[in-house]
Order: C-alpha cells, then structure tokens, then sequence
C-alpha cells in the first residue's frame, strides 16, 4: 500500500465519522466537533492530492496549489467554527440549553411574545 | 430630466467602456462598503450602503449591456494570472441576470430597511444597526461573487462569504428562537459547503484544474463520466441543495426565514439561497453537461416536484403570515429544478434546449422580486398590528391599503397570471415538459399554481374583510417603504412584458446557445 492510499483511506474514515457526528449527534457542540473532523478529512485528502500531483522537475515535495487550497480552507473552517461556536454560547446565556429541539412542542404560533 | 437622462446613459456608456474591469467592481463595492462600515459606525452606514447599491445597479445594468451587446460572455483574469494558476471573473448571460436582480432587489431591501435600522437622532447606537449593514453587505459581496467566480474553490469562498453574512442576519434580534434557527441554518450550511468542498478536491485530484472551462473541456475529453467524477458530482450537488433547501433538506429554512427582520428575510429568501441554486446549474450545465443524461437528473425534477406540492400544502396550513411566505418559497424553488429533467428530455447528453433555462430564469427572477415584495409587505403589517396571525388580519386592507395592494401584486406574480414573470416561465416551462413528451412536470406545475393560489386567497379572505372596522395601528409604515414594496412587486408581475431580444442575454455564453439563441 502506497503512501498516497494509506493517507487517502484516513481522509475517508474521518470524513466518514464526522459526517455520522454531523447527521446523528443531537447535540450543537458534538455537530460542530464532528464538522470540524470532517473538515480535517477533506483537508487531508487535498493533503494526499497534492502528494501525488508531485512533480519531479519542479524538485517540491507535493503539488503547492492544495496546499494553497487546504491553509484558505482552513480558515474559512476556523471561521465557521467561531460563528457556531459563539451561537451555541449565546443560545446558552438566553436559552440555558444548547440543543436544537424545541423542550416541550408547544405550538409555534401561539407565543405570545410572537413579535416578527 | 431629459438631461439627467442624458448625463446618466453617458455615465452607462464610460462604465461600459471599462471592459473586462468592470467585473471587479460587483465584488470591490460591497467590500469597500463593509470596510466603510467599520470606519463610520452605524450612523452613516445606512446611506453610505445605499449609495453603494445605487452605483452597484449601474454597474450590473453596464454589465447586462455589455455582454448583450458583444453577444459573447465578458471576462477577466485577476491580477492578469491565467487559469490554470490565475482565478477569473466571468459574466455569461446567465451572471448578467443574477447580478441585475441581486443589484435591483438589494436597493429596494436597502431603502425599505433605511427607517428600521437607522439609528434615532439622541439615541445611542446599538450592535444591531451597524451588524445589519455590514451584514447586507457582506451578502451582496457573497452573491456577487458566486454569480462571476470561475473557479470551484473561489465559489466555494463566496459561499461560505455568503453563509457566514446570512446566518446572523436571521438572529439579529438575539430572541432564543432565532438563534436556535440559526444555530440550524449554519449547521445544514456547513454540512453543504463541506460537501461541496470535498468534491472540489476529488475533481482536482483527477484533472488538475478548478477553472470551470478547463474543467469542462478535461472532463469532455475523459470520455464516459469516470467514477471520481460522477462522486464529486453526488457530493456537490447535495451539499448545495442542503444550501438552497430543496425537499427534503429543507428543515432549516422556515423557521429562519420567517424568524428574521424582514427586510433580512426578503434577502433570504430572494436571493441566497438562488446563489446556491446557481451554482447547482453551474455545475450542471457548464462544468459536466453529460450529468444531464443520467437518471440523477430525473431525481432532481422529483424532488422539485414533491417541493412544489410539500410546501404548498404546508403553507396552506401556517397560521402566522411570515410563516406562509416562507412555506411558499419552499414549494417556489421546487419549480426551479424542474429544468434538470426537462433539458435532459429534450436534448439527450446535450445542455438541452435554450428555452428551459430562461424559463428556469424568468421564474427566478419573478421569485426573487415577488417574495422580496410579500416579506417586506408582511413585515409592515405586521409592525403596524404588532403581530402577523393570519386570522387577526381584518380590516388590514382598510388600514394599509398600498402594504396590501403590493402583497396581492406579489401573489398574482407568484400565481403566474397573464403578464408576469412566473407566467411566461410556465409557459416555456411546459412547452418544454410537451415537447420532450414528460407530461408530469407539467402536472407538478399545475398543481403547484392551484395551491399558490390556495393559500393566498386564505390570506386576502381575512385581510380583506372587516372592511367596516379599521383596526388599531401600532404604528404607520413610511410611505415610500410601501412604495419600493409595490416596486418590487410590479417587477415581478411585469417582467413578462420583456421583449424577447432582452431574454436572449440569458442563453448568451451557453453551450451552443449563441448559434441557437430563441425559438
């Protein structure tokens, strides 16, 4: 097994475990965990991509535009997880509870404080 | 006045000249204004974004004429760094469009939203009105540039450019419910662009290239879809509905559509998710034409179906109006998928038939402008009643007669009626569904008219009666917010009124469009 395909088959199980994480967790900070692993996946595919796109001639280690790609991607994923992260945080300070269901299924056209 | 016309076209005329340059500004003004924005505080902002969309138009009415006149897409090489290293901008026919309606629908939000979000004279300013514009914004750079990038991991910036402006414009009130709607919208939109992201890297680990024409002409000459190819095209596609909300991905978007301000809510739903919906046609149409002919394409128009009547039913049913008009834009954007299975039937393997496409357009466009026009409508009633419960709505008609003149226009608009958009749409649309001998699509179209239809005359049953008490207003919309709402309304119900020579910008730079052009 080459480098290349062992590298290849960990960016398909963390893809695989962060997207089970993303769809199957309920909780909001267990999905942001889990994004963020399958994050990592994708990333270390073009990690893997750019390993095999070497060329010799050019006498670098691995093709330098995923590598470009992956430090971009990277901080849109620290972005993203920053903007979730401080949304959890604020759904606690007014909720007390991070989770995404409703606690009782009260209708949602009775509240009074409906304002919008 | 003859003058100011004059002055205006010669204006057009110096923006024109710039060529390929002019592709930046879309994307630069918006930007300049985010930076602006951070400079002058809240109190400015407000006019200063105005000012910015106005040029904003102008420069999109620039582009539409460029490219309309040259007939072929304009281009231009950042820094003048060609593809495969460099990343471009293009405007095809179809960028040209989404620009114009983005600059358009974005002006009438901006001025609609001038009263809500400015700052009163001795008040001290607050987080909310500057996040506001910023926020706008950093939508209108996002879209911009997901309707002009040419390379798939550009448009996957611009997306996360836009998702990362549209999540906190729904909570921007800070109510729990908001945020919780939030907190899901980013969730489901993470999942899409990570998705997206993923196929980006299996398409550049197999040709080497993210430029959309490079990739087309590379992946032409593979021959057969090779199986990397067809998963990266799995993996976009459904990270980019889980964007755009097709059925059944679609739980996030009416409690955050219906849950923000909104003029917040008209640019939601008008607008972003379109952006994603583009880029779906993008990737479908430009990048691998040949997805066309697989069964996944026939997938899609169901899907889109079962939008149309899903939602349909569903908004029946709302008893909050916002509610109602988010439903809707549910089952609207269910017609737009209807294009894939109906180029595929008519042009096997091929980019289909030209008048699928502006059919899919047109109804884009009347969406757009039609559910920008009913959010804002909804969102005066229901500050003026404190409250928008469809069956309180009595003697609305008395008290706001232009708020709910614009949201009828609006509806007529979304119904199809004989001279609006979404008419014309049909009309291509189903033209199309007789000709590739798919009746059904066209029966999914029917019955998505008969229940727009539904629900909106629930709404005007209620709004229109009581007509011998006037209800008490909290409080009276500015007259010239109900204005631009009517605006933005008789946009849609009119556009059909188009001649036809303007509709072929749509087709302009589509594969074998310009030799095609309109039946």
């Amino acid at each position: 097994m080459s480098e290349a395909t062992l590298f290849g088959l960990c960016a398909a199980a963390l893809v695989g475990l962060g997207l089970y994480g993303l769809v199957c967790h309920p909780g909001a900070l267990r999905k942001i965990l889990a994004f963020n692993l399958l994050g990592s996946g994708v990333f270390l595919l073009f990690g893997v991509v750019a390993r095999r796109g070497a060329d010799p001639a050019s006498g670098l280690g691995g093709d330098p535009v995923p590598q470009a790609l992956v430090i971009t991607g990277l901080v849109v994923a620290f972005a993203a997880t920053a903007i979730a992260v401080a949304l959890v945080l604020r759904l606690a300070a007014t909720l007390g509870r991070t989770g995404l269901e409703p606690e009782r299924p009260a209708g949602p056209d009775r509240k009074p404080e409906d304002r919008s | 006045m003859t003058e100011l016309a004059e002055l205006l076209s010669g204006q057009l005329a110096a923006l024109r000249a710039l060529g390929g340059v002019l592709l930046v500004l879309p994307v630069a003004l918006p930007l300049a204004g985010l930076l602006l924005a951070l400079g002058l505080g809240g109190r400015q902002t407000g006019r200063v974004a105005m000012g910015l969309l106005a040029v904003g138009l102008a420069v999109a009415v620039a582009i539409a004429g460029a490219v309309l006149e040259a007939g072929v897409p304009l281009r231009y090489d950042l820094g003048n760094w060609a593809p495969p290293l460099g990343v471009a901008l293009e405007a095809d026919g179809l960028s040209a469009v989404l620009l114009l309606t983005t600059a358009v629908v974005m002006l009438g939000v901006s001025i609609y939203a001038h009263p809500v979000f400015r700052i009163p004279a001795g008040a001290s300013e607050t987080r909310g009105h500057l996040a506001f514009w910023i926020l706008l914004m950093g939508v209108w750079a996002g879209l911009n540039l997901v309707f002009l990038g040419q390379d798939l991991f550009n448009l996957y910036v611009a997306l996360e450019l836009l998702t990362f402006s549209a999540v906190p414009l729904v909570c921007l009130d800070g109510r729990p419910e908001t945020l919780q709607a939030a907190l899901r919208y980013l969730l489901f939109a993470l999942l899409g662009s990570v998705l997206y992201l993923l196929g980006t890297a299996l398409l550049y680990g197999e040709f080497g290239t993210l430029d959309i024409d490079l990739l087309r002409g590379r992946i032409e000459q593979a021959g057969p879809l090779p199986v990397p190819v067809i998963a990266a095209a799995a993996l976009m596609t459904v990270g980019l509905l889980a964007k755009t909300a097709l059925f059944p991905l679609h739980l996030w978007l009416p409690p955050a559509h219906a849950g923000a301000p909104p003029a917040a809510s008209a640019v939601l739903s008008a607008l972003v998710v379109k952006a994603s919906f583009f880029l779906v046609v993008r990737l479908w149409f430009d990048v691998m034409p040949a997805l066309l002919a697989q069964t996944a394409a026939q997938v899609l128009g169901a899907l889109g179906a079962a939008a149309i009547v899903y939602g349909g039913l569903l908004a029946f049913g709302q008893a909050r109006l916002k509610m109602l008009i988010a439903y809707s834009t549910l089952a609207q954007l269910g017609y737009l998928f209807l294009i894939f299975p109906l180029a595929a039937g008519t042009a096997p393997g091929t980019a289909g038939e030209p008048g699928i496409l502006t059919g899919g357009m047109l109804q884009l466009v009347a969406h757009a402008c039609a559910k920008a026009a009913m959010f804002m409508a909804a969102g005066l009633i229901a500050a003026s009643l404190g409250q928008d419960r469809i069956r309180e709505l009595a003697g609305i008609a008395r008290a706001l007669p232009i708020t709910v003149l614009a949201f009828g226009i609006g509806g007529l608009a979304l119904v199809g009626v004989e001279p609006s958009g979404a008419y014309l749409a049909k009309t291509l649309l189903d033209g199309a569904a007789r000709d590739s001998g798919q009746w059904w699509w066209s029966l999914a179209m029917q019955l998505g008219g008969l229940l727009t239809a539904a629900y909106l005359i629930r709404v005007f049953f209620h709004a229109l009666s009581g007509f011998s008490r006037t209800p008490v207003l909290r409080s009276r919309p500015a007259l010239y917010q109900e204005l631009v709402v009517l605006g933005l309304a008789l946009c849609s119900l009119l556009l059909g009124l188009v001649p036809a020579s303007y509709l072929a910008l749509v087709e302009i730079g589509r594969l074998g469009g310009v030799a095609g052009g309109l039946p």
